[in-house]
């Protein structure tokens, strides 16, 4: 693309993506994937010391990446507050969403939004520091509470404590980071977040033991990538990315062995399908075929990603959950492929 | 008589003459310049309509009729999650307001004392409020509301360390001023009779307030009416009579009694829980704001002042004072009535920036006008060309009602020239 | 015996004495400067009382700094217990303050580019460097922009080219049809910009590929950011805000009523919200597919804002010029622009530099309101450094050293504009 813009009136000239229905030849015509991420959050997206972006929500735009290119690094980042997340996304700025976004009915329905799945689990919860002494976060009327403005938490949060018949005064603040300063400065008593995020923030404190989370969920909180209403295809793009990811756990292919199998098939007929042996998944989305093994070499399946950012075995340390294959006790339930 | 005078000579019209002859120029021009805005406005609000649609959406108001569904942490009339966007607006509004007065007084108190002491012939105070000015006007005001927002949050103690046998921290002046990092509280003033409060349809008034208000007009005007009678009787008869003990009388006691038979007192915020409860609790984000604008905009209030001042002559105090006048009535009668006149139009435009300003609460999560509508609501909604175009628009009609109050005030002291 | 009529006569000078110690030098000055009365001297005691403490407050926290850190807590180790800056964090963050994300190994070009700025600049502020100068100056912007954002050289020189076409045009039309010359001017330039140019500048970098490696405008960030947004809306808010005035004070009702009606709409909202309109509203109201660049939206915004308060401070110029001036133009034959070029305008802007000025600081201070459309200035850099494990809780040290830094700028600014206004007035006597 020819990018021409000196002057204002010359830069009608550098047009980019746009409410239109061609989000895939934009993006191919570009040769790299704007993806709209969190301005921080550990293990999820934050930059590392090289100014790289790594996390779970960054991981599925390089899947994306990987699935329409090839290439898992052709990727542009664009951090995003709570606040201002979705606008880039209706002017064109962003070509997907993938920041721990909640899927609801209006923002779903009313706002020219799409969200194409779930691909976390989460709820809204509390952290406190352990000597407050507080056990419940029943116990928490006429709390100060830290709150990122521009969420649904802003609304579940006074839902929770209008239901218990609680007082609490809330403290709002902009990004993740502001939060955890507040709080950890004592100007809240606790802040509330999806509980994903919690354990995110709790981990990266110094001495995380001193900080609890607090057992109620208090909301539901399906997080998934989002993208504009109106462009049936580039969804189906996503949405089906997202569902690779999924089925490739479920089918014990991973990115080590997906190209293995890609080369000398499986006796599966799904993961025939899946990495493009039989059938013509890719050219019916207007990709490769070998679109669905390109994203899982490159980035790995849904486990892998979860476990390489937020599992067990990283600093935050989160349990699959209802995060786990539906078959192992979660909810995670991808369409076949077929 | 002399006979009519000609017309201008009969020419024939030429289209030339749409660009050669000044009477048509100016025309043409005009109907030229119309027609490229007008052209420009059509194609800004048919993008808009194109737009719009092909997002799905609509352009209505509507929205502001509906839940909030949001808690707003420092209300100054009734407000819960259950009322209307556009109560949150309204809500957000006069916190904009508040911030925006506070931070006017503190920055002409703070801004006449040091712009003063600028001129002192003490040179070291005339160079630490120089030093002071250039150090408040040449730093970002949003630095300075980050700092004071800093100093507050961080470094003031938490309303735990008020807590336990050997508190980390103590209240000030007997327990009267907390200072924590969740904000100030200052003692509440409560009414033991009170009288309750009427509602006027948007807010409450409370009745207490209003009958205090009543009583203390009601004696100003007494005393003044004092004041005109004795000025009268000094015009007659040459002598002024005693007024100064009638005059306290008249200013102090209806007040007293006012606040007895009310029962005023005062009540101090108190440890309860987490928090402290009672008091009035100024939050860190409104000092925060309240302080870094307030103490930003005085520096350049101080300026001000100091060339008002500079800008009366010096041959004006020396004809007053060759009248016989005293130096206070010399300052009251002959300087300051100049020196307001060259004063007050720049510290107006300076309060008007000091109001646009508190849209900086932002960095500090004040929940003003912009952080209501311009914030969550738009957010929660999703009608940010709405919402956007709503809040301009207030801030619009409060800019230009303060300018507007300038101008009267402007025509009102212009120098009567012959 | 001679009888006096007087009681004294004097019939010799007194021989002059000299003055009494303390009406002399430093004495007498701090006598007059500082104890002129008791009231004065209590005031200079606790004046030197509060330097005292503050100096004694702050002096160990800036001379215990340290320097040479990796965090934090390696900070708190070193100063063991003392209080002192750390200052470890500016030394290690210093790059990304500076340029943002801007890639390191392309650090000379901004470097280069403020350099040769200093070089545009100076015949600008200092009448008495050889005019021929103003020719860098006029390429400078050109050039600082191939320079920041790389591409091909042919973009910025095409976009040059419109202006070159558009003097050439009003000096060949300025012969043939002197009234519709600017006119005719402004629309060739249009013309080459929208139709032309763009094709041209690509079969030229086909032809001859000269091109530095293209940097992408969300790199930018630090000061280079606060300088580039700044410097460029200054440049160019000058010229509208003048146009603005003039249109403000046109006879032309409906050119006047357009020009208060931008002036005041723009004065009248604060900067974050036209900041706001630039980053989320302007697709609204653009033809769907277009979206153009966040920091040019965001400087054609401050541009807007700067220029209107430019507008109001030119048109206090002209209206302190009395109305024989223009009169005196009127009958020496002058057009309207020759009267405003040749008499008006030197007039009137040497009347409004202070304000102008103020303007200026204002807008460069105002530069750090970006960080609410998510740009990183160095307010920006500063919360992005305290979410780095390493450095969280770090405030005052990058407080102190952004607010030096725009210090430095405005009180540099606003001590030239003195400068100026002092030779202006004496130029004038």
């Amino acid at each position: 693309m020819y990018k021409y813009a000196l002057f204002g009136m010359s830069a009608l000239a550098a047009g980019t993506a746009g409410a239109s229905a061609q989000t895939l030849d934009e993006v191919m015509a570009r040769g790299e994937l704007n993806c709209g991420v969190s301005t921080g959050l550990a293990g999820f997206s934050a930059p590392d010391a090289d100014g790289d972006w790594q996390g779970f929500d960054v991981d599925f735009c390089r899947a994306i990446a990987a699935a329409v290119f090839g290439d898992a690094d052709a990727v542009n980042y664009t951090p995003l507050s709570p606040e201002r997340r979705f606008d880039p996304l209706g002017s064109g700025e962003i070509d997907v969403l993938s920041r721990n976004t909640t899927w609801t009915f209006t923002r779903d329905m009313d706002l020219g939004y799409r969200f194409v799945g779930t691909n976390y689990y989460d709820g809204q919860g509390f952290i406190v520091p352990t000597d407050l002494g507080v056990e419940s976060a029943l116990e928490l009327d006429g709390a100060t509470v830290c709150i990122q403005t521009g969420t649904t938490t802003e609304l579940n949060l006074s839902d929770f404590f209008s239901a218990n018949d609680m007082s609490y005064e809330p403290n709002p603040v902009e990004t993740n980071a502001e939060a955890q300063e507040q709080y950890l400065a004592g100007s809240c008593d606790t802040y509330t977040t999806d509980r994903s995020g919690l354990a995110a923030t709790r981990a990266s404190f110094e001495n995380p033991d001193d900080h609890m989370v607090l057992p109620e969920t208090i909301s539901k909180e399906p997080l998934g990538p989002v993208v504009r209403k109106g462009d049936e295809d580039w969804a189906g793009i996503v949405q089906w990315t997202l569902f690779a990811l999924i089925t490739a756990e479920e089918l014990d292919v991973t990115s080590e062995n997906v190209e293995e199998i890609a080369e000398e098939g499986s006796d599966v007929p799904e993961v025939e399908r899946l990495v493009g042996r039989s059938g013509d998944f890719g050219e019916l989305i207007g990709l490769e075929n070998d679109w669905a093994v390109n994203a899982i070499a490159q980035v790995g399946n849904y486990g892998e990603i979860f476990d390489r950012h937020i599992g067990v075995d990283t600093p935050i340390g989160i349990e699959r959950g209802l995060n786990a294959q539906y078959d192992n006790g979660g909810i995670l339930y991808s369409p076949p492929f077929r | 008589m002399s006979p009519p005078s000609p017309g201008p000579p009969q020419e024939r019209f030429r289209l030339s003459m749409l660009i050669y002859d000044q009477r048509y120029r100016s025309l043409t021009i005009q109907i030229v310049f119309m027609m490229l805005l007008m052209g420009f406005a059509a194609w800004l609000v048919d993008n808009v309509i194109t737009n719009l649609r092909a997002q799905g959406q609509d352009f209505s108001y509507r929205f502001l009729w509906q839940r909030a569904g949001y808690d707003i942490n420092q209300t100054l009339v009734a407000y819960d999650s259950n009322m209307t966007h556009a109560r949150a607006m309204f809500v957000g509004l006069l916190n904009t307001l508040l911030v925006a007065v506070l931070g006017c007084v503190l920055a002409t108190v703070a801004g006449v004392i040091v712009g003063v002491l600028r001129l002192s012939t003490n040179w070291l105070v005339s160079q630490i409020m120089a030093v002071y000015v250039e150090i408040f006007r040449n730093i970002p005001t949003l630095l300075w509301i980050i700092i004071f927002y800093t100093l507050v949050t961080i470094d003031a103690p938490a309303p735990r360390d008020f807590a336990g046998d050997v508190p980390l921290a103590a209240a000030w002046f007997g327990g009267a001023v907390v200072i924590t990092n969740r904000g100030v509280y200052i003692p509440e003033p409560l009414f033991a009779n009170s009288l309750g409060s009427v509602s006027l349809g948007l807010f409450d008034v409370s009745l207490d307030f209003a009958a205090l208000v009543v009583v203390i007009i009601a004696s100003l005007y007494a005393n003044k009416k004092l004041l005109d009678r004795a000025s009268a009787r000094q015009a007659t008869t040459g002598i002024r009579p005693v007024t100064w003990w009638k005059s306290m009388l008249i200013l102090f006691l209806p007040v007293i009694l006012a606040l007895l038979a009310l029962g005023f007192h005062t009540e101090n915020a108190e440890l309860a829980g987490f928090n402290f409860q009672g008091g009035v609790h100024l939050r860190s984000s409104l000092v925060a704001l309240w302080f870094g604008l307030g103490i930003y905009t005085s520096a350049f209030v101080a300026e001000i002042v100091r060339a008002g001042i500079l800008a009366v002559s010096k041959g004006q105090t020396e004809a007053a004072a060759s009248l016989g006048m005293r130096p206070t009535l010399t300052m009251r009668l002959v300087v300051l009535p100049q020196a307001l006149r060259v004063i007050v139009p720049p510290l107006i435009s300076q309060y008007l920036n000091l109001t646009k300003n508190t849209s900086l609460g932002l960095a500090v999560g004040y929940m003003d006008l912009r952080s209501t509508l311009g914030g969550i609501t738009i957010n929660q909604t999703g009608r940010a060309l709405e919402g956007m175009l709503l809040m301009m628009l207030i801030y619009l009609l409060i800019s230009l009602t303060i300018s507007s109050l300038m101008n009267v005030y402007n025509s009102r002291i212009k120098l009567k020239e012959r | 015996m001679t009888r006096h009529d007087k009681a004294f006569v004097r019939d010799a000078i007194v021989p002059e004495r000299a003055p009494p110690v303390t009406e002399s030098g430093v004495w007498k000055w701090m006598r007059e400067n500082l104890f002129s009365s008791w009231f004065n001297a209590i005031v200079t005691a606790l004046s030197i009382y509060v330097i005292y403490s503050v100096v004694t407050g702050f002096a160990p926290w800036f001379t215990n700094s340290v320097w040479q850190a990796g965090s934090l807590s390696q900070c708190r180790e070193i100063l063991d217990g003392a209080r002192g800056a750390c200052f470890a964090v500016i030394t290690e963050r210093w790059n990304q303050l500076m340029f943002g994300f801007y890639p390191r190994a392309l650090y000379w070009r901004p470097t280069l580019t403020a350099a040769l700025f200093l070089v545009a600049i100076a015949p600008i502020l200092f009448t008495g460097l050889p005019r021929r100068m103003l020719w860098f100056s006029a390429v400078y912007p050109f050039l600082a922009y191939f320079l920041l954002w790389g591409g091909s050289i042919w973009i910025p020189v095409t976009a040059a080219a419109g202006f070159v076409f558009a003097a050439l045009a009003f000096v060949i039309l300025r012969r043939l049809l002197p009234l519709v010359a600017p006119v005719g001017a402004v629309l060739v330039a249009l013309i080459w910009w929208l139709t032309l140019a763009a094709p041209v500048a690509e079969d030229l970098s086909w032809i001859a590929p000269v091109e530095l490696q293209f940097v992408r405008s969300d790199r930018f960030g630090g000061f280079l950011l606060s300088l580039v947004l700044g410097l460029t809306a200054i440049s160019i808010s000058l010229p509208m805000g003048i146009l603005l005035a003039l249109g403000r004070q046109s006879d032309l009702l409906i050119v006047r009523m357009s020009c208060i009606v931008f002036i005041e709409f723009i004065r009248g909202v604060p900067l974050i919200t036209l900041l706001f309109t630039a980053s989320l509203l302007l697709n609204y109201f653009l033809p769907p597919g277009t979206s153009f660049d966040l920091i040019l939206r965001v400087i054609i915004m401050v541009t807007f804002f700067a220029a209107a308060y430019i507008a109001e401070v030119v048109r206090g110029g002209l209206a302190s010029l009395p109305r024989g001036q223009y009169e005196a133009a009127d009958a020496l034959g002058l057009t309207y622009w020759q009267a405003q070029r040749k008499i008006i305008m030197p007039q009137a802007l040497k009347v409004s530099i202070p304000g102008i000025v103020n303007t200026f600081i204002g807008l460069f201070k105002d530069t750090t309101l970006v960080v609410f459309i998510g740009l990183l200035d160095p307010v920006g850099l500063s919360n992005s450094i305290r979410s780095d494990t390493a450095w969280t809780g770090i405030y005052w040290e990058l407080f102190v050293f952004i607010g030096a830094f725009f210090f430095v700028f405005c009180f540099g600014i606003s001590r030239y504009s003195m400068y100026l206004e002092r030779k202006l007035t004496r130029g004038h006597n």
